[in-house]
């Protein structure tokens, strides 16, 4: 497992792997916006919750396809299904490897962004909580999705529409989580949410993924 | 005799075909009925007025899209568990009329809210997680369509059906989940007296038979279109062989 974990983190990270993609995404959404709605610092402070969970969750879409495309491709994935660990458990290690260099990074450099849009100075922390405890279901979310599409030839839209549905409970409460926070209120019902949808997730969906990597592995 | 005797396509055809009329029938009757009734036979709702008349296409509406939904997740139950393929063509029968149905709850609702709430579109609970709901469907059918292989299509979208029963689920009980939000609670229970007077609840029960019956036939339907366009290809392929 650790083995795997190590393999797919090397391959994201090297050349052609997509490492910082995602993140120079979320980088650019983060400075598009206020260029769009304009410089004015309080409606930048009101939206900034909701960017940067938008902004995090579409880079955490944006490198999906991924997770198993390339190894479905060059056929390590069936390798992968047929040597003794369980597929739930290859589906959990290498989400937890989409996390670990797509999702951790974003939670790293949010206050940055953070700071370029203006938010409130009490939000912080809980940017930092609730996006590190919202991006793993992202990443579990998103490995079903990418193993339901893995098949497919074009699968990214397809994708795309499967994925965001399934996005946006997280999405809610974890933008919930900063919006109450960065105005002072207390934060302890939609971040026990936001965890129940984590913790819900992480246990259920490895499942969901390994049995259609089966049927597509057929 | 068993439930299980209608997995084979062949008895499938024969029952539904004699059943179809009867339950196309059952459901014109009820819908036209249910329709009129409530329409020109009932008293304006003196805080609603005439508004309060879009419920008899609402809420029958609403209620089948998150029933087609529940019967899809049992059919591709049956589909995962005991392989049969009248099971798998029935749900993706079932989607399109789901779908529909989801669309017909949400457009009603906004074309009601606008008078009543002020708004076409809220994002209340029970509204964003219906339009969660359209979404599946949309996913589900684009899923089907995507994939080529049949068997492996039935598989996929089953599994997806049993992931998406979540969010079926959570707009059942969305309202009784979140107090806050525009839409009220539960007008109707059998065992409360809370649910709405007499004169709108009858209409409303035969609208939802309506309903019901409606879904059914279409459902039918489209699994015998399914069967019949299986039963073509197979034709067509044991042709180009020979």
């Amino acid at each position: 497992m650790k083995a795997l974990l190590i393999r797919d983190m090397r391959l994201a990270m090297r050349a052609g792997g997509g490492f910082g993609l995602g993140l120079a995404f979320f980088l650019l959404v983060a400075v598009i916006v206020p260029l769009g709605v304009g410089p004015e610092q309080a409606v930048l402070g009101r939206i900034a919750p909701g960017i940067l969970w938008v902004g995090a969750l579409l880079s955490c879409l944006l490198s999906l396809d991924r997770i198993f495309a390339l190894d479905f491709e060059d056929g390590s994935l069936d390798l992968l299904a047929t040597s003794p660990m369980p597929l739930e458990g290859v589906v959990a290690v290498k989400s937890a490897a989409h996390w670990l260099v797509t999702g951790l990074p974003l939670v790293v450099v949010s206050p940055i962004l953070g700071l370029l849009l203006n938010l409130a100075p009490e939000g912080y922390v809980w940017l930092l909580a609730s996006l590190g405890l919202g991006t793993p279901a992202l990443s579990v979310i998103g490995s079903f999705g990418a193993a339901l599409t893995v098949g497919l030839k074009r699968g990214g839209l397809l994708m795309s529409l499967l994925v965001l549905p399934l996005y946006m409970p997280t999405l809610i409460f974890g933008a919930e989580v900063v919006k109450r926070g960065a105005q002072g209120l207390a934060v302890a019902t939609p971040l026990a949410l936001l965890a129940a949808i984590t913790a819900g997730s992480l246990a259920l969906l490895p499942f969901a993924a390994a049995a259609a990597i089966r049927v597509n592995l057929r | 005799m068993s439930i299980w005797e209608y997995a084979n396509p062949k008895r499938f055809m024969q029952t539904s075909g004699v059943l179809l009329p009867w339950v196309t029938g059952l459901a014109l009757l009820c819908l036209v009925v249910g329709l009129i009734w409530g329409f020109f036979f009932t008293p304006d709702a003196d805080k609603f007025g005439s508004t309060v008349k879009i419920i008899y296409l609402h809420v029958p509406a609403a209620m089948m899209a998150i029933s087609a939904w529940m019967m899809m997740l049992v059919t591709s139950l049956i589909w995962l568990i005991r392989r049969h393929h009248v099971s798998a063509l029935s749900a993706k029968a079932a989607a399109p009329v789901g779908l529909t149905f989801t669309v017909i709850g949400l457009v009603t609702g906004a074309i009601w809210g606008e008078p009543m709430w002020g708004t076409w579109w809220a994002w209340d609970p029970r509204l964003t997680s219906f339009l969660i709901l359209a979404l599946f469907y949309l996913g589900y059918l684009a899923l089907w369509e995507a994939v080529e292989d049949k068997d492996t299509a039935a598989d996929l979208t089953s599994v997806l059906c049993i992931v998406g029963s979540v969010f079926a689920f959570l707009s059942r009980y969305a309202v009784l989940f979140w107090n806050q939000g525009l839409h009220q609670g539960a007008s109707l229970s059998m065992d409360k007296t809370e649910h709405v007077s007499d004169v709108y609840w009858l209409p409303l029960v035969v609208c939802i038979a309506g309903f019901v019956l409606l879904f059914v036939t279409l459902v039918l339907l489209r699994t015998r279109t399914e069967i019949r366009a299986r039963r073509l290809s197979a034709l067509l392929a044991r042709e180009r062989l020979a």
